[in-house]
């Protein structure tokens, strides 16, 4: 068991953990820093992977910026615990399985056809975050000034839904 | 190193869990999150590639998938504050106006 | 050889057509005048043609065979039916008397019907009767036949119901049209039989090819018998013969001069025409002829029995013309096809004119129809009585008249053909009758005593236009037999010899007298059947002039008789119970209730109901439930997933295995 095998077991079992809290919980507040906990977790094992910038921008991102969005409009919101409504039939008998199905597919292929992937590398990439913006302004410079333009009509559409209706 | 599936195996894991949520959850909010999970998952799963590639390729995808999530993060929840508006609830089964 | 009209054949109908539709299309606003113009000019124009192009055929082809074809109107494989009107002496027969008589019956039309409704509508149907019945005698294939067929049928069933209002009429030219339909049943089978063995219906060709074929004895039900009983049964129900006769006695509804024209002198005739026509099918076949034969002799002799007793002027008349038909096959079944024509003839001439008379008394009677409320009329409406007169002389029999000459020709014949004897006596017979209940007809309405109200019926001679015609026609009925009348004399038959040609390889009858004991024979028989007709006249005189009361008196001894005669045996109750009834109740009960209502409705309703079931179904995956549309994308991201991964599954399987 080396060490890093060890720090991946760890994060990964927090992680699994955060995710099974989020599942479980009953007051949203609490699923949204459950999912905090996975975010942190993941960004750790970014990191073990030898990518910084991503991990950074998953600490900074999403847990900054997208999950203090979520627990603003849940405390906006006063969002409560959940009521037990029962409208959907077939979510209540067919959802579960369904989902451990999909687990389980993807998890099969996944475990039996990794051994064919050619891992040349399996280390850690030197140089990864020079070579991420060279990318980025190279190959997919289009797609990059696209995200923008993205944001900005995101922030349009956001800023005319959560409009007060005119009285 | 770790090798390349369990991180794959990880990342069904979580996506699956994010499917439970998704389909169980009555809150809108809480659904939200599923979604942000699985897309984290997904993620994950292009970082282990690229690793194990060893090209930096799907580090640039996530940083894609970031910025669309967050984007998407800032309409959904304009919306759910809308909805949350006009019926007065955020259970997820209390929208259901375009039933036939 | 220039034969200009001849060319243009098919101007013959088309006149009458070009009538009818303008008169159809237009009529409606035009006054009376110009409606008459219209008709009466296209008729007249019309037998102009026709009297040219009989000129033609005669003088200018000497008689040589004419056909032409005018344009393609069914070519399928090696099928072709043509557009084609041809011209031979049998043609020339029907033509001259279809226009010439319809011609002088639109004349009188204008005065009958001077002061009816629908005046424009009646001439147009007349018109366009004309044109069918054209078609009709000038086509030289089946098809073109049935066509005109056909159309005549509408035409008389339009005729019949002119008085729609009615529901007398309405119902009659129903009845009409239904009983013909069944007739045209028979025809249409026999001309498919005939293509399907002869690859043809042209009239030329079709015989041509049948000449050859053996002659099929009595009983032997070869091809050319059963089509010549197909083509039969058509002729029946377009004749009136039995067991398809209902039809004429009810067509009496309609306007006088439409029972003149078209249920006397042409429609009625051409069920003989086409047994004419098809002679050599017909000689083919012993069977065949010996049921023209026995049905024309039956119908005959049935016809009369009922026209005893009938006290409808125009009914007597009916029913006398259903008994005339009945001579005409008679005359074609024993072989004499010339002399069956040949009354054709005549009796157009005389039956035409004793409608239109019968037309003048009833409009000189302010519309009454029963002989019963008539008597003494003879001084009043001379022209009339003279030619109404002339025309029962002439129906009954009587020389040098028309009829004597044409129905002796029959009877004579009949009597010569091997097994004929009984067919004479009873053509005989009802030559008595006829002559017993024509001359009923005359004393009952012209002599006696007057039974009817001075004061509520101002009888009045007919105008002019109705009178004229009836003093043509009379003219005919005296002189159209003259043709055959030399051979009383050991003459030449002129008739017989001019549509020789047409029956040339029809089996005539063979004479095994002499020369001189043929004529002997002739003369013999021709002075039985005066005799005959003389009986009847004075059995009429004596019972209706001199003994009044004593009709009465025998009706009432024979009471069963006289009941079922008057009732016309009944058959139309028997018809109605045994047919009409059963179909109406499968009609009702089994084809709609069950089969239209449940069965197509049902199906056509169940298909949209199952739309609508099916629609019930797949709408609740439409919820509006968010949480169940989150399963089904689940759903579908598996499914995805699953159809991607199936390799490394089936691996996962088989290792675990």
């Amino acid at each position: 068991m080396t060490p890093v095998l060890l720090i991946f077991f760890v994060l990964a079992g927090l992680a699994v953990l955060g995710a099974l809290s989020l599942v479980l919980q009953k007051h949203p507040i609490h699923s949204a820093l459950s999912l905090i906990v996975v975010m942190v977790c993941l960004a750790g094992l970014y990191l073990l992977m030898g990518a910084e910038f991503v991990a950074a921008v998953q600490i900074i991102v999403y847990g900054g910026a997208i999950m203090v969005l979520f627990i603003f409009v849940i405390m906006l919101l006063n969002a409560g615990e959940e009521e037990r409504t029962d409208f959907s039939k077939i979510a209540k008998f067919a959802g579960l399985p369904l989902a451990l199905a999909l687990t389980a597919s993807i998890a099969a292929g996944v475990a039996k056809s990794g051994a064919n992937v050619a891992g040349s590398g399996q280390q850690v990439i030197p140089g990864a975050t020079g070579q991420i913006s060279s990318m980025l302004f190279k190959e997919f410079v289009y797609p990059f000034e696209l995200t923008s333009f993205l944001i900005l009509v995101a922030i349009m559409g956001a800023l005319v839904l959560a409009q007060r209706e005119k009285k | 190193m770790v090798p390349l599936q369990y991180y794959l195996v990880l990342s069904a894991i979580l996506f699956g869990l994010g499917a439970v949520a998704f389909v169980f959850k009555r809150n809108i909010i809480t659904i939200f999150m599923s979604i942000e999970l699985m897309l984290n998952a997904v993620n994950l799963a292009f970082v282990a590639f690229s690793q194990a590639f060893g090209k930096v390729h799907g580090q640039v995808f996530v940083l894609f998938v970031i910025v669309v999530a967050a984007a998407e993060a800032a309409v959904g929840l304009g919306i759910i504050i809308l909805i949350q508006r006009n019926r007065q609830s955020l259970n997820v089964e209390k929208v259901n106006l375009l039933k036939l | 050889m220039q034969t200009p009209i001849l060319d243009l054949l098919w101007i013959i109908p088309a006149l009458p057509l070009l009538g009818a539709a303008i008169n159809g299309l237009f009529g409606k606003g035009l006054p009376n005048k110009i409606v008459n113009t219209v008709a009466l000019g296209a008729t007249g124009l019309s037998f102009l043609a026709a009297l040219e192009a009989v000129r033609e055929f005669i003088y200018i082809r000497n008689q040589e065979f004419f056909r032409k074809e005018f344009f393609d109107w069914i070519v399928a494989g090696s099928f072709r039916a043509g557009f084609d009107l041809q011209m031979d002496q049998l043609t020339v027969v029907m033509v001259l008397v279809v226009t010439g008589v319809g011609f002088l019956i639109h004349i009188y039309s204008t005065g009958y019907m001077a002061h009816e409704g629908g005046y424009y509508r009646f001439f147009s149907y007349l018109n366009l009767f004309m044109f069918f019945m054209l078609i009709l005698v000038l086509g030289a294939n089946y098809v073109v036949l049935f066509v005109g067929w056909e159309g005549v049928g509408l035409a008389s069933y339009l005729l019949i119901g002119f008085y729609f209002l009615r529901k007398s009429a309405s119902d009659a030219g129903k009845k009409a049209f239904i009983v013909n339909r069944i007739g045209d049943f028979g025809f249409m089978l026999g001309m498919f039989l005939l293509f399907r063995t002869f690859h043809t219906l042209d009239f030329h060709e079709l015989f041509a090819k049948a000449e050859p074929w053996a002659r099929e004895g009595w009983g032997v039900f070869g091809t050319l018998t059963v089509a010549s009983l197909l083509l039969f049964m058509g002729a029946c129900g377009k004749s009136a013969q039995l067991p398809l006769y209902v039809w004429l006695p009810d067509a009496m509804e309609g306007p006088t001069p439409v029972s003149a024209l078209i249920h006397a002198a042409t429609m009625v005739t051409a069920g003989v025409y086409v047994v004419a026509r098809s002679s050599i099918l017909f000689t083919h076949s012993e069977t065949a002829m010996v049921v023209v034969a026995i049905v024309g002799c039956a119908t005959a002799f049935f016809a009369a029995t009922i026209g005893l007793v009938q006290t409808d002027i125009k009914r007597v008349l009916a029913y006398s013309t259903v008994s005339q038909l009945g001579y005409m096959f008679l005359g074609c079944g024993v072989g004499a096809f010339g002399a069956g024509i040949f009354h054709l003839m005549t009796h157009a001439f005389f039956k035409a004119l004793l409608f239109l008379a019968a037309g003048s008394v009833i409009h000189a009677m302010g519309g009454e129809q029963d002989m019963r409320h008539m008597g003494g009329l003879s001084k009043k409406i001379k022209v009339t009585y003279w030619t109404m007169l002339t025309a029962t002389l002439a129906i009954a029999g009587f020389p040098p008249l028309a009829g004597f000459f044409s129905k002796d020709q029959i009877l004579g014949a009949a009597y010569q053909i091997p097994g004929g004897h009984p067919l004479y006596v009873v053509g005989l017979l009802t030559a008595l009758l006829t002559s017993f209940y024509m001359f009923r007809l005359i004393f009952l309405t012209f002599h006696g005593k007057q039974r009817y109200d001075e004061h509520h019926v101002h009888v009045h001679e007919s105008p002019g236009n109705m009178l004229g015609p009836l003093v043509v026609l009379a003219v005919l009925s005296v002189i159209g037999g003259w043709m055959a009348a030399p051979s009383f004399w050991s003459g030449p038959d002129h008739f017989a010899n001019f549509l020789a040609p047409v029956f040339s390889s029809a089996h005539e009858t063979e004479g095994a007298l002499s020369e001189a004991a043929a004529h002997q024979l002739e003369l013999i028989l021709a002075g039985v059947a005066v005799a005959a007709a003389l009986i009847g006249f004075f059995t009429a005189f004596w019972l209706y002039l001199r003994q009044s009361g004593k009709p009465e008196q025998i009706a009432k001894s024979l009471k069963g008789v006289y009941t079922t005669l008057y009732n016309k045996y009944y058959v139309d109750e028997v018809y109605g119970a045994v047919i009409v009834k059963p179909l109406l109740a499968l009609s009702t009960n089994v084809l709609w209730k069950v089969v239209d209502v449940q069965m197509i409705d049902g199906t056509v309703n169940g298909i949209a109901d199952g739309a609508t079931a099916t629609g019930d179904v797949t709408r609740r995956t439409q919820s509006g439930n968010t949480r169940s549309y989150a399963v089904w994308v689940v759903v579908g991201a598996l499914t995805v997933l699953i159809i991607i991964f199936w390799p490394a599954i089936k691996a996962l399987a088989g290792g675990a295995q």
